[in-house]
């Protein structure tokens, strides 16, 4: 019988792998986006799994918001990365500090 | 109820392994594939709890729009990328003792909330309330009660679209186009100029 512990021990575990790529890829800017991605998606399973349990379709409504901001923050995202990559040649982010004032 | 169990699993499986593939995968090509496959499966968890809805939303958006922009990004980026994989190891262990505590401490919470919450009372999923389908009830509540978020989601999307546009915007010098406010504001004043010639002279510029 699959209730909601199960969902939400799949959304924490795939929150944590989030964490954990933007924890070990602090160089490569374009990983830690797609690790962002995956954390808002396990908010996203979090959210459809309590509205299903909860008989209350607000928290799908939430989701759907989520999808909207992460959509907008992956295109911001990688505008970014794109004219960083015009001006400096690579996207190493770490020494990334000529931004700075 | 077997065989959703079984799909359960399965999804599940499918889903944490490609996370775990995308933000280990030596090739950031690579890691956007799995990235896909793992939304994919997500939107089947979705369509097992009954959020048909969102569950091609999250195909739509996700695969079609966002995964294919990363994989844009990637393709048309010229970068050394085994490069960028130093440090890898160096971070692995702290990496994964925090990833390791924290989901302890959020299986703990979930398992919590699961037993002893308000969702305690409903053992079965309903994603869809009131014996209507599942996009005519996010429908009927989306556009009543969250009118003016599904608005504020609009602007939102206007926004990041103006924003990356204005970012990767480039004028190149050199090119000439045409610049229709210049050619409405000439006057005869600015187009014509008179010259006095005095005979026999020409006109040298």
């Amino acid at each position: 019988m699959i209730g909601l512990p199960h969902y939400l021990v799949v959304a924490a575990i795939l929150f944590t792998i989030g964490v954990f790529g933007i924890f070990v890829n602090r160089k490569n800017i374009i990983v830690i986006l797609m690790s962002i991605e995956l954390i808002l998606l396990a908010v996203n399973i979090n959210l459809v799994a309590f509205s299903a349990f909860l008989h209350d379709v607000a928290g799908q409504i939430f989701a759907m918001f989520v999808l909207t901001v992460a959509a907008a923050e992956a295109a911001v995202g990688l505008a970014i990365l794109v004219t960083f990559f015009r001006n400096r040649g690579d996207i190493a982010v770490d020494d990334a500090s000529m931004m700075k004032g | 109820m077997a065989l959703q169990a079984i799909a359960f699993y399965l999804l599940a499986f499918v889903t944490i392994a490609a996370g775990l593939l995308v933000v280990s995968a030596r090739n950031p090509v690579h890691s956007v594939l799995f990235l896909i496959t793992a939304f994919f499966s997500a939107a089947g968890l979705f369509v097992l709890l009954g959020a048909e809805f969102l569950a091609m939303l999250l195909i739509v958006v996700y695969v079609g729009a966002v995964a294919v922009l990363f994989l844009f990004v990637v393709m048309m980026l010229d970068v050394d990328f085994a490069e960028l994989r130093q440090g890898f190891a160096q971070y692995l262990p702290i990496g994964g003792l925090v990833g390791g505590i924290l989901t302890l401490e959020m299986v703990f919470v979930a398992a919590t909330v699961a037993n002893n919450g308000a969702a305690s009372k409903n053992p079965l999923p309903n994603a869809s309330p009131g014996g209507v389908p599942n996009t005519e009830a996010i429908g009927r509540v989306l556009y009543t009660d969250y009118v003016f978020f599904f608005q504020l989601a609009g602007l939102v999307l206007l926004v990041a679209m103006i924003g990356a546009i204005v970012l990767t915007l480039r004028h190149k010098p050199g090119v000439k186009r045409q610049d229709i406010g210049a050619q409405v504001a000439r006057t005869p004043k600015t187009g014509m100029e008179l010259v006095q010639i005095k005979p026999g002279e020409g006109i040298s510029e």
